[in-house]
């Protein structure tokens, strides 16, 4: 019907094709023009940044698909304990400004292994935290290269392993090509791709559903049918009614809620792809500033997303629950072709009930459905759909670069130029940083084609390492002058081999025959939540160990002076 | 370094620290308190068609983060302008 509207009345693979086509030029473009010369344009784009570029840059690579597609579909089926997704994926920025962000760009270096490695006088703590950067941006982009491979086949319809390879090229061609100059300007690009592709459906939802334009108070308003009655109350009704929890409270312990935002927050602070970006600006105060525009570009999805979980779950819990399967819509049978739809009509009456009793639901629907099927749902204009894959692309590529680049440097700059060949020429680590980028590509595209079955699993692993690695290990090494190398290497590996064990045991189940239950977790504390624990672990051990080892040399005190006066920030150097 | 400006950058630190702490306690009521420890009372509220536990969970508290960084820029400037730290 809607479809009248439009001038021209294409089908939704057109429309795909075309849209998906101009962004792809436009990125491969901006790589064109934004080559890298130097290791200095390589590693951090010259140092030269805007704050609000790099706060465009730093919210597309923040945003992956997980967050553009899975994020919203997960809450709508979470309820209020999606909110430790919200909160932790958000506050994260809090502390990274506050503790981070500044004094790590005073300090001026490349790398996070950098400021571990000079402020910890030590290539064992260096080697320590590459290990870590390591660890943590495979897993992290593993998942991207999935990502990739999944909007490409439902929307372009090959299979999900061209859809990787068609990715790694693309990926290929502006990360080798630019490093991060090139980066950062695709990123800007892309950041705006993907928030006008989220936005647009969710404001269409909104009016369509509560007549308010601006989905955050749409959600909140009273429904669109002059019924009076409250979306968010409706929902809660419906949910009841078909004996889930009610949408507004959730499932999980206080603890475990408390636990899981923590570990997030403090793992996002401790994400080298996202420290590494506030290197590339030009001042302390812009690295100050640029956080916060970060964070205000990422707020305005992170605040639409649950709007866009009530809308969608209300929509389909009306469209499917209890209706004739003879008179389920188009987009049903669509979606049931790809598996990602199930109903198995238990009861043989034709009807899809759609309960929370495991024994009694007829329907199984993938919670990445919410956001790619939800324009469908709503009848928007096939255009709409064709902008919902550009925008899913455009967040698993950004996110997939700056991982690969914090990958490639860790290899160039803080292992060869650092550890094992520290003559190596300028135009010697430029090359190396290119080979080690496509090194990276390759085998995340391996991990994309082959997923390890713990793809999910392992995300949880990256967020509770960096919280329990990094994040104690720059923080107290700004904020505490007398923390010596013995207490930080003590603590980052006590920190990881904790978080480590945990995950092993009670998230794999491999140390026992059968996965320990719930009521095995340490205080209540699910694997998601354990990096809050292990983080204190690490602060603690550091602290302990420091008090039994001698004070770091003085030169390094003068470092600890020097990062905490924003004055007089230089270029980064080779040192 | 002298003595007189080492107890300028000393008392610049000590600002600094107040300021991350002032704004990091902010941080932790907005989150940890409003939309997670405090979520059942503050439900009993309602405005419009929010209950006010689950608002601050998945609502208040981003806007509040936004918000604190932005303070956090405005104030940390103002401090490193008192004390020559700008450019």
């Amino acid at each position: 019907m809607m479809n009248n509207i439009l001038l021209i009345d294409m089908d939704v693979q057109n429309w795909t094709y075309i849209i998906v086509g101009l962004t792809f030029a436009l990125y491969i473009g901006i790589a064109i023009w934004s080559r890298a010369d130097s290791t200095r344009e390589f590693y951090i784009a010259g140092g030269g940044v805007s704050p609000i570029a790099n706060g465009m840059a730093t919210a597309a690579d923040w945003m992956s698909a997980a967050s553009f597609i899975g994020m919203a579909g997960i809450i709508s089926f979470a309820g209020y304990d999606g909110a430790v997704y919200l909160m932790g994926w958000t506050g994260g920025y809090v502390l990274l400004a506050l503790l981070l962000a500044p004094y790590l760009r005073k300090f001026g270096k490349y790398t996070v292994p950098d400021f571990i490695g000079d402020r910890y006088y030590s290539n064992t703590a260096r080697t320590v935290a590459v290990i870590c950067t390591l660890l943590v941006s495979f897993t992290y982009v593993a998942g991207q290269m999935r990502g990739v491979g999944i909007v490409f086949s439902r929307f372009l319809e090959v299979d999900i392993n061209t859809g990787v390879i068609i990715g790694m090229i693309i990926v290929l061609f502006y990360a080798v090509l630019g490093g991060m100059k090139g980066i950062t300007y695709t990123q800007v690009a892309q950041y705006c791709v993907l928030i006008f592709a989220f936005m647009v459906p969710a404001i269409f939802i909104s009016i369509q559903m509560t007549g308010n334009p601006i989905p955050q108070i749409g959600f909140g308003s009273q429904l669109a049918d002059g019924s009076g009655t409250y979306l968010l109350d409706k929902l809660d009704g419906l949910s009841t009614e078909l004996g889930f929890h009610e949408y507004t409270s959730g499932s999980k312990s206080v603890q475990d809620v408390f636990f899981i935002t923590l570990a997030l927050m403090v793992g996002t602070a401790g994400l080298p792809h996202v420290i590494v970006r506030f290197f590339t600006v030009k001042r302390v105060r812009d690295a100050r500033k640029s956080a916060g525009i970060a964070l205000l570009l990422i707020a305005i999805l992170y605040t639409t997303a649950p709007a866009v979980a009530v809308f969608a779950r209300t929509n389909m819990i009306e469209t499917v629950s209890n209706t004739p399967y003879s008179e389920v819509p188009p987009w049903f049978k669509k979606w049931e072709t790809t598996g990602l739809i199930k109903f198995n009509d238990k009861n043989e009456d034709n009807i899809i009930q759609y309960v929370a009793d495991p024994n009694k639901n007829e329907l199984i629907v993938d919670r990445d459905i919410m956001v790619l099927a939800n324009p469908e749902i709503a009848k928007l204009p096939n255009w709409v759909i064709a902008l919902v894959a550009a925008g899913g692309l455009a967040a698993a590529l950004s996110t997939a670069a700056g991982l690969l680049l914090v990958i490639s440097s860790s290899v160039s700059h803080d292992l060869i130029k650092k550890v094992y060949n520290p003559k190596i020429s300028e135009r010697g680590e430029l090359i190396a940083a290119r080979i080690s980028a496509v090194g990276a590509v390759c085998v995340a595209g391996y991990f994309g084609i082959n997923p390890p079955d713990f793809v999910a699993a392992v995300v949880a692993l990256a967020f509770g390492l960096a919280a329990a690695s990094f994040f104690p290990a720059i923080v107290l090494g700004i904020f505490y002058k007398r923390m010596n190398k013995e207490g930080a290497i003590t603590g980052m590996v006590v920190g990881i081999l904790l978080m480590m064990y945990y995950i092993v045991k009670y998230k794999f189940g491999w140390l026992d025959e059968t996965l320990p239950g719930e009521e095995e977790w340490w205080f209540g504390i699910s694997p998601e939540g354990f990096g809050s624990i292990a983080m204190m672990v690490n602060f603690l051990v550091a602290i302990l160990v420091m008090r039994f080892s001698p004070k770091p040399p003085s030169e390094v005190q003068d470092i600890v002076e020097y990062i905490r006066i924003p004055k007089g920030a230089k270029k980064p150097v080779e040192h | 370094m002298s003595d007189k400006e080492q107890a300028v950058r000393k008392r610049y630190w000590k600002a600094n620290l107040r300021i991350v702490a002032i704004l990091l306690m902010i941080w932790f009521l907005v989150s940890f308190c409003c939309g997670i420890l405090f979520v059942e009372e503050l439900n009993t509220i309602k405005i419009a068609g929010f209950k006010l536990g689950f608002w601050f969970a998945q609502q208040g508290s981003i806007y509040v983060f936004v918000i604190l960084i932005f303070v956090y820029v405005k104030l940390m400037n103002k401090l490193d302008k008192t004390y020559g730290y700008d450019e």
